[in-house]
């Protein structure tokens, strides 16, 4: 397998104030060309903040303490910012969580696909325009001309997301983040979306980081999987072990918390209270073990 | 579906009706020369407070009357409507891209610039803006640059609180970070992302300002701190009218509807762009 394009190096983030503990902790994920990574975990677990550290959206309230970022080898925080907005424009794309507000309501949609490719990329802009026609024709948007023309509210949340699938492709980014993509589409749409996302990922070879809750669309379309439990991966390996051998406790637990029609007297179990506690203990080691490796302040509030 | 027709057409109502009245105003004040059937100064004894033409007593060509001096009404208010729509224009424009422009670095930023410019506000806005406007046109003396900038150093805190709180909504929406992760800059965002999702906003409050503005000149003038007290404001008539409103009513009466329909017409037509706003952008 090829080198890693994005590499997160034990990455560990934080509160700015008043926070005890850490948010991601010491979180590690490479994700190599042509690879879906799949990052899965509950709701809080970090999933989302990852995605952002990538992109230095995190929240103002966040900081990152420890750790790397790097794409294609350039770790991101030892850039300027300038220099980091253009690795990441120029490098990495974002297919956002919801599809409603990720649109600009005052700008046309050719505006918002082709600024992007003429400013950061350089492309004229019939260049851009035929890039981005020929996109949403890839996202099987019919009259591809005539939605140029329209503004997102003039659109249905299937539609809005098809376009910023295929805006974030239209550069031709070496990785793409899909931040739980399809969590606010309808179930039908939903599956549309994952086949769209997936056979685009496929022809052109990105790296893809795929962030979601959901295991099964994991075993549809990751190669890899993270399995995140308050910012720590407690396990990273292949979908076929991960569903056939999973190792951790907690990736038991989520499975048999999957409905499942087929044995539906196994599915939807809550995660066991040992099962948590289990868990926490192991949270309590890592954090105590990373205090003992790092300065006073740290040791001081343990 | 027979109701919101009736209502959006309610709306085009209120705001052609404005939008004719401030087309009437702008009119008036360009050909004010060529429409007043009499120089707007010219004083004449004979001619005292001449009621207007269909009240008995009339003289023909003074169609609104005249005041204490002779000078004939209808032509004073048609050269008011200059300084009017000056002070409307310039304050508030003045008052809106300081205002707007504060308010968007504050509401998008936040952080410090957001706590020194909040600061300002509240500071601000605790000065009585009636009393400052006098202060301030007395220290700049009495000048229609001074009423303008009476105007606008008191009323940018408008713009820059309504700027402020939909900058900071905006900042929210996730085509931010999207654009963020594109590459943009953050005045680029500020500036070609979130600006126009603001403007709908600033445009309606631009309207109601310079019916603000209007009102303010007109107080000024009232008290005699606007401009010199030979040219006519409708401010200055209404103050001259108020001595003699018992033997003549129209010297107080016809600057004082003018006033009050073009206040009405600014802020009717800022409501009804608003409205013609909200189904798209919300």
């Amino acid at each position: 397998m090829s080198a890693p394009f994005l590499e997160i190096d034990r990455l560990s983030v934080r509160l700015r104030r008043g926070g005890e503990g850490r948010l991601l902790r010491g979180a590690s994920i490479a994700v190599a060309p042509g690879v879906v990574h799949g990052l899965v975990g509950e709701s809080g677990a970090g999933k989302s903040m990852i995605g952002r550290a990538i992109f230095g959206i995190l929240p103002r309230a966040v900081e990152v303490i420890e750790g790397a970022v790097r794409l294609g080898g350039t770790n991101l925080f030892d850039l300027s910012d300038r220099e980091r907005r253009r690795l990441v424009g120029v490098n990495a794309a974002l297919i956002p969580q919801d599809p409603l507000t990720a649109l600009n309501p005052s700008k046309r949609i050719e505006s918002q696909m082709t600024d992007r490719l003429t400013r950061v990329l350089g492309l004229s802009s019939a260049a851009a325009k035929a890039r981005a026609l020929g996109l949403l024709e890839e996202v099987q948007i019919r009259e591809p001309a005539r939605l140029f023309r329209s503004y997102p509210h003039e659109l249905s949340g299937g539609m809005r997301q098809r376009v910023l699938i295929a805006s974030a492709f239209a550069a031709e980014p070496k990785l793409i983040v899909a931040d739980e993509p399809t969590t606010a589409l309808d179930v039908t749409v939903q599956k549309q979306i994952l086949k769209l996302i997936a056979e685009m990922q496929r022809r052109r070879g990105t790296a893809l980081l795929f962030v979601t809750h959901n295991l099964g669309v994991v075993a549809k379309i990751c190669q890899q999987v993270s399995v995140l439990y308050a910012g720590k991966i407690v396990e990273q390996t292949d979908v076929a072990t991960l569903f056939n051998a999973p190792t951790h406790v907690y990736t038991r637990a989520l499975m048999a918390a999957t409905p499942r029609y087929d044995r539906p007297e196994q599915s939807l179990a809550p995660v066991r209270p040992e099962v948590i506690a289990a868990l926490n203990r192991e949270i309590d080691e890592t954090d105590k073990d990373w205090a003992a490796a790092h300065s006073a302040p740290l040791r001081a509030r343990a | 579906m027979a109701e919101p027709r009736a209502l959006h057409r309610r709306r085009s109502v209120r705001l052609w009706l404005g939008a004719a009245w401030i087309a009437l105003l702008l009119f008036a004040a360009i050909f004010a020369g060529w429409l007043s059937p009499h120089d707007r100064l010219a004083q004449d004894l004979m001619l005292q407070t001449l009621p207007p033409a269909w009240l008995p007593g009339a003289e023909p060509g003074y169609y609104l009357g005249t005041d204490s001096l002779g000078r004939d009404i209808l032509s004073r208010i048609l050269y008011a409507t200059r300084p009017a729509l000056i002070v409307a224009i310039v304050a508030s424009s003045a008052a809106c891209l300081a205002g707007s422009l504060l308010g968007l670095i504050a509401g998008f930023f936040g952080g410090w610039p957001d706590r020194i410019i909040s600061r300002l506000v509240d500071i601000w806005m605790a000065f009585p803006p009636v009393l400052l406007s006098i202060l301030l046109v007395a220290v700049l003396g009495p000048a229609l640059s001074s009423v303008i900038i009476a105007i606008a150093v008191i009323d940018w805190t408008r713009f820059c609180r309504v700027v402020r709180a939909e900058a900071m909504q905006q900042r929210r929406m996730d085509y931010v970070d999207s654009a963020k992760v594109a590459g943009y800059g953050a005045w680029r965002i500020m500036a070609r992302e979130v600006l126009p999702n603001v403007l709908p906003a600033i445009v309606v409050l631009f309207s109601l300002e310079m019916g603000i503005a209007v009102i303010v000149e007109a107080i000024l003038s009232f008290v005699n701190l606007s401009i010199s007290t030979d040219d006519p404001t409708w401010g200055s008539m209404i103050a001259e009218g108020r001595g003699i409103v018992h033997q003549a009513w129209w010297v107080l009466v016809f600057p004082l509807i003018c006033l009050f329909l073009t206040v009405l017409a600014f802020s009717q037509f800022g409501e009804g762009l608003k409205e013609r706003f909200d189904p798209v952008m919300r």
